[in-house]
């Protein structure tokens, strides 16, 4: 049909709703599928990390964030583990500036 | 060898218990010998849709929990002679129905029958994990409607992950049954089509039943719509699903209900 036999149609017909609505699932389930799946992986994934990084350093299991987001082509898993400096340390200005800031793992260990 | 079904949607109120019905009877009109079972425990419908309402003795949780054996809980369906109904269980709590029993329970259905076909609860809880979980294929029904689209999305990532078949590393079979289709609403751009159904879900389609007042004619009475008015719409679309899930090649097409006279005067106000 050509843009003009459509422009005539349209003023007798309502605009089509079903894009929107299949457009709306496109987004929303891509999101939902990378995230839902992913649940169980990230709570078994802080539990062992937790567990690992316990028998070796003193950390509040708070202060431990793991994160996966579905990028184009990979996953990110990203492990955020804040360590708390000894007292003894607490003196020194470069330590106090990195506590206040939450290391990567590759970083801390 | 028998083949355990589970029909699924993670919505409530899009079709599950008129499918289980349809194809059962569907089934069983072809010859082969089934049992649907209702795992909707505390809110069984699937006795009233098949008018059996009232022959209900011992239920699923009595045989699962060794209070019954299934002889006695099985209702041979009136109309067919090969199409039996076990029942679940309006008075006990869902949590009554354990994992071990229901294993019990379908295999020994498995030995007795062609297919079982397992009526899900709604939502995605327990309920509905146990009616998968010794699934060997899904029917997952959809409406054609963003919020059932969305909790089918779900239900086939529970299928994929939560059922004794998938987490043993196998492939999990799944079908799409699009029910209250309108095909003329779906060409106006006013319902999400086929299409957009099958593209977002991406998986096979066993079959369209198009929206109908058949369907609630059948449930009023009782009977299964494959069994009220064979030659309906959703009927025809029902048999013809059936014969998909037996392997036979049946071409895709969307019955449709031709109205003459008589309907166009009494079909609505008879629905």
């Amino acid at each position: 049909m050509n843009s003009l036999g459509m422009n005539i149609l349209s003023l007798f017909t309502r605009k089509s709703t079903a894009p929107v609505a299949r457009e709306r699932l496109q987004i929303l389930l891509s999101h939902e599928r990378s995230t839902s799946c992913n649940v169980g992986l990230i709570a078994l994934l802080q539990k062992e990390v937790l567990e690992a990084l316990a028998k070796h350093i003193e950390i509040d299991p708070d202060k431990v964030q793991i994160k996966m987001e579905r990028r184009k082509d990979v996953s990110l898993l990203e492990i955020d583990v804040e360590i708390p400096i000894p007292a003894t340390d607490k003196p020194s200005s470069v330590a106090s500036k990195i506590s206040s800031r939450p290391r990567r793992t590759g970083q801390a260990a | 060898m028998a083949e355990v079904l589970v029909v699924t949607s993670g919505k409530g109120g899009v079709g599950k218990t008129t499918s289980t019905a349809a194809l059962g009877a569907a089934l069983a009109q072809a010859g082969q010998k089934v049992a649907v079972v209702d795992f909707d425990v505390g809110l069984r419908n699937l006795d009233l849709v098949m008018g059996a309402e009232r022959r209900v003795v011992y239920d699923l949780i009595n045989v699962a929990n060794g209070e019954a054996r299934l002889n006695q809980a099985l209702i041979r369906d009136k109309r067919i002679d090969t199409l039996h109904l076990l029942a679940a269980s309006q008075t006990r709590d869902k949590d009554a129905l354990t994992e071990e029993g229901v294993r019990r329970v379908i295999g020994e259905l498995r030995e007795r029958f062609d297919w079982v076909i397992c009526d899900s609860p709604a939502g995605i809880e327990r309920g509905a994990q146990l009616a998968m979980r010794y699934a060997d294929l899904a029917v997952v029904v959809a409406n054609p409607e963003v919020s059932s689209v969305r909790d089918s999305d779900r239900i086939i990532g529970l299928l994929d992950s939560k059922t004794e078949r998938a987490e043993n590393g196998g492939h999990m079979e799944k079908h799409l049954l699009l029910t209250r289709y309108d095909a003329a609403r779906a060409g106006r751009g006013e319902m999400l089509s086929v299409e957009d159904v099958l593209e977002i879900l991406s998986i096979p389609l066993l079959g369209i039943i198009p929206e109908s007042e058949e369907v609630l004619r059948a449930s009023n009475v009782g009977s299964p719509v494959t069994l009220n008015n064979a030659t309906s719409a959703p009927a025809r679309a029902y048999l013809d699903a059936a014969r998909r899930l037996c392997g036979e090649d049946v071409p895709m097409s969307i019955p449709m209900q031709k109205k003459n006279l008589f309907d166009r005067l009494f079909g609505r106000r008879a629905a």
